[in-house]
């Protein structure tokens, strides 16, 4: 039963109505707010609406050090985090590759769990762990050493944060991994064998080309995440000591949220769109010429 | 034959060490939440039952509705999923079966999108959404994730692969490109669905940043929000009360891991090949 409209039209209408509830909102929630933060980043929030004057948001952020220490904090956790974490992963994932090993899903499903966990209540555990006399501290006192004060040095606050991630996103990153080693035929690996490769040639010839995009993928996620990073310092650390552990978001945030300056907050929001778009290209770049 | 062995035994023991610091924080959490405050910092308690679950319920309650930040974080969690599995199966459909002028175009911008973070719109979302009277509403926070773009991408790959015949049949029969949408295509993308509800729950439910700018009710705050006003530095509490407070954020997340365990790491998986 074919109503009024002709078929030709109901098919040009069509994609249009499937389409079009995600794209009302996406209009709604995702490209305007893009366009009206731009303006915003160059003037200044008053009275319902955005009075302009120039650059000086922009200008404030690049003399801001309290801006550009973030920044530094920032870079200073990702780049010893995400290495960390990568290489952990990738350990992991191939022992749950390995023939050698039995009973694959308990130790998946385990160090799966700690991805399951929200942001913050791991961060109430492990700043709890870390307090001067918590676990961490009295197993540390316990094996003889004297106990570390995470929370009043400045690397040891920087390393809590990388540990914490670390925690819980390798088995995040293992899983994903082990999804792109499952997809090597072993028939590679036998063939090397026979050739007279060793266990530890083979992962460098064949595991490590032939993983390559899904490492990528993995850093360029892990990368992202680290530029994001907001609930850990908010919460272990309150960007303490002396502001050490402060990243980009969690500045932006304060700056946003608590003095309410939003013409800064939207120029930072660039800054950091800036930083993620670089940081993937470079890295995506990387990867191409590796393959070259 | 020797040296295998020895592989084995290194590989179980790198694996168990690995295995025991993913779920130690999980066992101290739920031990300390019997704990108090002098138990939760001594040694000698760290592997035992506390005696102080219910005061330590009663603290908890004394400070937060917690029982309301519970239901906040399912039903916000629960609309969004809902909301998500039919905003981007549509879109999805519209893309991959149709062709229409601006297709590729579109497509390409939403990915786009991808790369701005959510978090970087919250100045603009905040002073939209109080013009709009939906601030401290859980409409807000919802409205804010659903444009995420990762879900139609996901559901235009498996529809892709969907039989063209299939739906060239129903239109013959007369069947309307809604009716065909909803039941014959839809029934049969139950992995790529589960998958991406269980990504978008477990994202919903973990969601902090943007609640903790929206909502100032406490009655209305997800658990992640109204933990995280208990962890404040200088807010007395006592510890065990906020790891009982852990527990219940961690519990609903967990029941839902067991019984859906399976599809939970093969949607990681999913996400991680197509994304």
């Amino acid at each position: 039963m074919r109503t009024g409209m002709s078929y030709k039209r109901k098919m040009k209408l069509a994609p249009w109505c499937f389409i079009g509830p995600f794209l009302i909102v996406f209009l709604l929630f995702t490209v305007y707010p893009v366009f009206y933060s731009v303006a915003l980043s160059f003037g200044t929030y008053k009275a319902g609406s955005v009075k302009f004057f120039g650059l000086r948001n922009y200008r404030y952020l690049l003399s801001d050090k309290t801006f550009l220490q973030s920044i530094l904090n920032t870079f200073k956790i990702g780049i010893i985090q995400v290495p960390l974490m990568i290489i952990l992963a990738l350990v992991f994932a191939c022992l749950l590759n390995s023939k050698l090993v039995k009973g694959k899903g308990f130790f998946r499903m385990a160090i799966f769990i700690p991805v399951l966990i929200d942001a913050v209540s791991y961060s109430v555990i492990f700043s709890l762990l870390f307090n001067d006399q918590g676990f961490i501290n009295n197993m540390i006192s316990r094996l003889g050493f004297t106990p570390a004060s995470w929370y009043t040095n400045p690397w040891l606050a920087t390393m809590m944060i990388v540990i914490a991630q670390t925690w819980k996103w390798t088995g995040y990153n293992t899983i994903i991994i082990l999804s792109g080693l499952q997809n090597i035929p072993s028939e590679l690996y036998e063939a090397a064998a026979i050739d007279g490769a060793g266990r530890i040639q083979q992962f460098f010839s064949i595991t490590i080309p032939l993983l390559k995009n899904m490492i990528l993928m993995v850093m360029v996620t892990s990368v992202n995440g680290a530029v994001q990073m907001f609930t850990e310092p908010n919460i272990i650390t309150h960007g303490g000591p002396t502001g050490s552990t402060t990243t980009v978001m969690k500045y932006l945030y304060d700056m946003g949220f608590k003095n309410f300056n939003f013409g800064i907050a939207c120029a930072g929001s660039y800054v950091i769109v800036l930083i993620v778009v670089v940081l993937t290209l470079i890295q995506l770049r990387a990867g191409k010429e590796d393959a070259a | 034959m020797k040296k295998s062995r020895l592989a084995a035994a290194v590989s179980y023991a790198v694996l168990f060490v690995c295995v025991i610091c993913a779920l130690f924080p999980y066992l101290w959490t739920f031990l300390a939440a019997t704990h108090t405050n002098a138990q939760v910092f001594h040694f000698d308690y760290t592997f035992r039952l506390g005696t102080n679950l219910i005061q330590n319920y009663h603290d908890l309650l004394e400070e937060l509705p917690i029982w309301n930040n519970l239901f906040s974080s399912l039903f916000v969690a629960t609309v969004y999923t809902v909301l998500v599995l039919l905003l981007d199966s549509m879109a999805g459909y519209g893309f991959a079966q149709y062709r229409f002028p601006g297709r590729n175009i579109l497509f390409v911008i939403i990915l786009a999108a991808m790369m701005i973070p959510a978090q970087v719109l919250m100045v603009p979302l905040y002073i939209q959404f109080s013009k709009m009277a939906l601030t401290d509403t859980y409409a807000g926070i919802i409205l804010s994730g659903l444009p995420g773009a990762f879900g139609v991408f996901l559901m235009r790959q498996s529809m892709l692969s969907f039989p063209r015949e299939l739906i060239e049949a129903a239109r013959i029969d007369g069947s309307g490109e809604a009716k065909t949408f909803f039941t014959i295509v839809i029934p049969n993308m139950k992995p790529a669905l589960t998958s991406l509800a269980i990504l978008s729950f477990v994202n919903q439910w973990g969601n902090y940043y943007v609640p903790l700018v929206l909502l100032n009710t406490k009655e209305k705050y997800t658990i992640p929000v109204a933990i995280s006003l208990l962890a404040q530095p200088n807010f007395d509490i006592n510890y065990g009360a906020l790891m009982l407070g852990a527990c219940m954020a961690v519990l609903p997340i967990m029941v839902f891991f067991l019984i859906f365990q399976r599809n939970f790491i093969e949607g990681m998986m999913v996400g991680a090949v197509k994304g």
